[in-house]
C-alpha cells in the first residue's frame, strides 16, 4: 500500500530536537566527563610508558592509541568498552521512554510517519557520538603533539582518522541495539539491564567462550599440542566463534589499523609468510583491506539490528 | 450538517478478540461528538483508527474526506489529537513543547511564535509559557494539550478522556474551552466515561459498549427512547387538596405524594407552568419547582441492566 509523502517528513525536527536533549542532559555529561577523564589517564600511561621504552618507530604516534603502562589498559582497550556503554547510555530509553512520557501518541499524531521518529533518534545518538569520539580524538592528537613534541605524518592521521570512523561505526552498533530493545521493552531499566548484559556477555564471556566451544566441537589434536602449536581446526572455529561478537571485530580492525605492520587477522601457515618482510609495515589501503570483512560486518549488523526495530516500531501499538 | 468524520463498519481485531465490532457513525461540521462508555469498550481503539495510528482491520473511514490508512499525513495535519493522560516533556517550558510540535507541523518561524502566543492565551498559561512543564498540574498539561490542538488550527479536535482525574474546577475550565471550539466551528470528538461531566456539552452522544455503539443520538433523544416518553415534574409546596388538582392539569397521568407536602408529576409535556399556577390558585406556597432532566447515566444504567457486567459496573460508579 502507498503512503502519501515522505517517510522523512519531520526528520530533521527530530533529530535536532534529540541532539539537544542528549547535549544538554546530566546523563551525557556525566559520561562525557568519564570517558575524557579515563582516556586522559590511559594517554597519560602510554606517553610515559613511550618516552621510557621506545627509541625509534616510524609510528610513534599510533603506539599513542594502543600502548599501555600497567596498571592501565591502553586508550583502545578503554575506548573499546566505554564506547558501547556510552552508546547504551545514550539509547536504551529511546523510545519507551516516550512511551512511559506519554508523548509518543501526541507526537505521533502530528503529521509525521514513525519511519522519522526512529530515523531521528538513531541519527541524533550517532552524531551525539560522533561529536564526542571526534572531540577525544583532537584531544588525543593535541595531547600527543604537546607531550611528546613529535609531528604526526600524515599516514599516522590517515590511519588515525579511520580508526576514528570505525569507532564511530562501533558506536552505531550499540546504539542500535539500545534502541532495538528500547522499542522491545517497555520499561527503561528492562531495557538498559538486558542491553547492558548482551554487552557482557559479547566482550567478556563470548570470546573465552568461543575457546570452549572450539575445542569442544573440534578436540585439539595432541601432536600439535606436543609442538606447543594451536591445532588449526580449533583455532580457525575458535576465530569464526569469536567473530560473532561485535567487539571483536571491533577489536580486530584497530590491530588492523594502529599496528601497520599486521598482515593477517587470524592464524597463518609458515607457506604463506615465505617471501613476506616480516616486520615491514603495509600501506594504509592494506590494511583497510585486511579489516575490510570486520568493518562491513559491524556496518551490517548496525543495519540488521536497527531495520529489526524498525519493523517492531511499525507495528506496535501506540496507546499507553 | 456536512459531516467531517464518517466511519462505516469500522472493525478492529486483535487476533481473536474484538475491540471494536462493526460500528458507524458521522460527526457533523461544528459539533461535539461523545463517544461514552466504560473503559476497554473500544474508544480509544475508534480515535486511534481515525488518526491512521493503528491498522483498521475492515470497514471504512473518512476524516474530512482523507483515508487515514492512506492519507495519514494529510489527516493529521487537520487534526488535532489530545491522548488520554497527555505527556509532555518535561524538562522543555511549555512554550517550547509547543514549538517543537509547531516545527513538526512545519509553521514557520514567525507564525510558530504567533500561534503559540495565542493559543496559550487562549488557554489561560500565558504566564506559564516559560515555565517547565514538570512543574505543571495534571490540569495544566490537559490545557496545554488543548492548546497545541488550537495552535495547529485544527479543524477537528479529537479528545480522549479529556476531564478524566480533574478536580470540578479544572473540569469547568476543560469544558469551557471545549465549548469554545465548537463556537469557532471546530469539531470535536470526546470519548469520556464520565458520562455526567459529558452531558453537559456534547451535541450526540454515543454509547459504547463492548466494542459496539449502543445507542446514539442526542441526550434527550436517548432520553425518551430508554426511559420511555415523558416528563417528571418535581413540586414542593403546601396547599390545600393540591395533590388533587395538579391530577386535574390536562397531560399529567400520575402524582405521587413524595414526602410531606412534596409531589411528583408524571406528564407527556412540560407542565410545570401549570403546575405553578395551581399552587398559587390554591394560595398554596411554592418552594421548589424542577423538571427532571434525563441523565444519560440513568439512561446507561437502565439500558444496560439487562446485560450487567463488571466493566459497565465500574464505568457508572466512576460516573457517579
Amino acid at each position: 500500500m502507498q503512503r502519501e509523502g515522505s517517510a522523512f517528513q519531520g526528520l530533521g525536527v527530530v533529530m535536532l530536537k534529540e541532539l539537544s536533549d542528549h547535549l544538554t542532559s546530566v546523563r551525557m555529561r556525566v559520561l562525557e566527563w568519564l570517558v575524557v577523564l579515563v582516556a586522559l589517564a590511559a594517554l597519560y600511561g602510554a606517553i610515559q610508558e613511550i618516552k621510557d621504552t621506545t627509541a625509534e618507530d616510524p609510528f610513534l604516534f599510533l603506539r599513542l592509541f594502543t600502548t599501555s603502562r600497567d596498571p592501565l589498559p591502553s586508550f583502545v582497550s578503554f575506548l573499546s568498552f566505554l564506547v558501547p556503554l556510552m552508546a547504551i547510555g545514550l539509547g536504551f530509553d529511546s523510545v519507551n521512554g516516550e512511551h512511559n512520557r506519554r508523548t509518543l501518541s501526541r507526537v505521533l499524531s502530528q503529521p509525521i510517519y514513525r519511519d522519522a521518529l526512529l530515523f531521528g533518534k538513531f541519527l541524533a545518538g550517532l552524531v551525539t557520538l560522533s561529536i564526542s569520539l571526534i572531540t577525544l580524538w583532537l584531544l588525543v592528537i593535541g595531547l600527543g603533539l604537546l607531550m611528546m613534541g613529535i609531528p604526526p605524518g600524515a599516514e599516522e592521521i590517515a590511519r588515525s582518522f579511520v580508526f576514528l570512523l570505525v569507532t564511530i561505526v562501533y558506536a552505531g552498533v550499540w546504539l542500535a541495539l539500545a534502541l532495538l530493545f528500547s522499542i522491545m521493552f517497555r520499561s527503561a531499566a528492562t531495557a538498559a539491564l538486558i542491553t547492558l548484559g548482551i554487552w557482557l556477555l559479547v566482550t567478556f564471556i563470548w570470546p573465552v567462550l568461543a575457546g570452549a566451544i572450539a575445542q569442544i566441537i573440534v578436540p585439539p589434536d595432541p601432536r600439535y599440542a606436543a609442538l606447543g602449536l594451536q591445532t588449526p581446526g580449533t583455532a580457525v572455529l575458535e576465530q569464526v566463534l569469536a567473530r560473532l561478537s561485535p567487539s571483536t571485530l571491533f577489536a580486530e580492525t584497530v590491530v588492523a589499523l594502529l599496528d601497520p605492520t599486521t598482515r593477517a587477522l587470524g592464524p597463518i601457515y609458515l607457506s604463506q609468510l615465505q617471501g613476506a618482510v616480516l616486520g615491514a609495515p603495509l600501506p594504509l589501503g592494506e590494511s583497510v583491506l585486511i579489516a575490510w570483512p570486520q568493518i562491513v560486518g559491524m556496518i551490517a549488523t548496525a543495519i540488521v539490528l536497527f531495520v529489526i526495530g524498525y519493523v517492531i516500531f511499525q507495528r506496535q501499538e501506540v496507546r499507553a | 450538517m456536512d459531516a467531517v468524520i464518517e466511519a462505516t463498519d469500522l472493525t478492529k481485531t486483535y487476533g481473536e478478540s474484538v475491540a471494536v465490532d462493526r460500528i458507524s457513525f458521522t460527526v457533523g461540521r461544528g459539533e461535539i461528538f461523545g463517544l461514552l462508555g466504560p473503559n476497554g469498550a473500544g474508544k480509544t481503539t475508534t480515535i486511534l483508527m481515525l488518526l491512521g495510528l493503528t491498522d483498521i482491520s475492515s470497514g471504512q473511514v473518512h476524516v474530512l474526506g482523507f483515508d487515514p490508512a492512506r492519507q495519514p499525513l494529510s489527516v493529521k495535519r487537520r487534526v488535532g489529537y489530545l491522548p488520554d493522560t497527555v505527556g509532555f516533556y518535561d524538562q522543555l517550558t511549555a512554550a517550547d513543547n509547543l514549538r517543537y510540535t509547531a516545527r513538526l507541523i512545519g509553521f514557520r518561524f514567525a507564525e510558530r511564535e504567533k500561534r503559540i502566543a495565542d493559543a496559550l492565551d487562549r488557554v489561560g498559561l500565558s504566564e506559564f509559557a516559560e515555565k517547565r512543564v514538570s512543574t505543571f498540574s495534571r490540569g495544566m498539561r490537559q490545557r496545554l494539550g488543548l492548546a497545541e490542538i488550537l495552535m495547529k488550527g485544527a479543524q477537528i479536535a479529537i479528545l480522549d478522556e479529556p476531564t478524566s482525574g480533574l478536580d470540578p474546577h479544572a473540569t469547568a475550565e476543560l469544558l469551557g474551552i471545549i465549548r469554545g471550539f465548537k463556537a469557532e466551528g471546530v469539531s470535536v470528538l470526546l470519548s469520556s466515561h464520565l458520562l455526567e461531566r459529558v452531558q453537559s456539552v456534547c451535541d450526540r452522544v454515543a454509547l459504547f459498549n463492548a466494542g459496539r455503539i449502543a445507542l446514539m443520538g442526542s441526550v434527550a433523544d436517548l432520553g425518551r427512547e430508554v426511559l420511555g416518553g415523558g416528563y417528571v415534574v418535581d413540586i414542593e409546596a403546601d396547599g390545600a387538596g393540591l395533590a388533587e388538582r395538579l391530577a386535574l392539569i390536562p397531560g399529567v397521568s400520575g402524582v405521587e405524594i413524595t414526602g410531606l407536602g412534596k409531589f411528583r408529576l408524571h406528564a407527556d409535556r412540560d407542565v410545570r407552568p401549570e403546575a405553578a399556577a395551581e399552587v398559587v390558585a390554591s394560595h398554596g406556597r411554592l418552594k421548589y419547582l424542577g423538571v427532571q432532566e434525563p441523565s444519560l447515566e440513568a439512561i446507561y444504567t437502565r439500558y444496560f441492566d439487562a446485560a450487567p457486567d463488571p466493566e459497565l459496573k465500574e464505568g457508572s460508579r466512576h460516573a457517579a
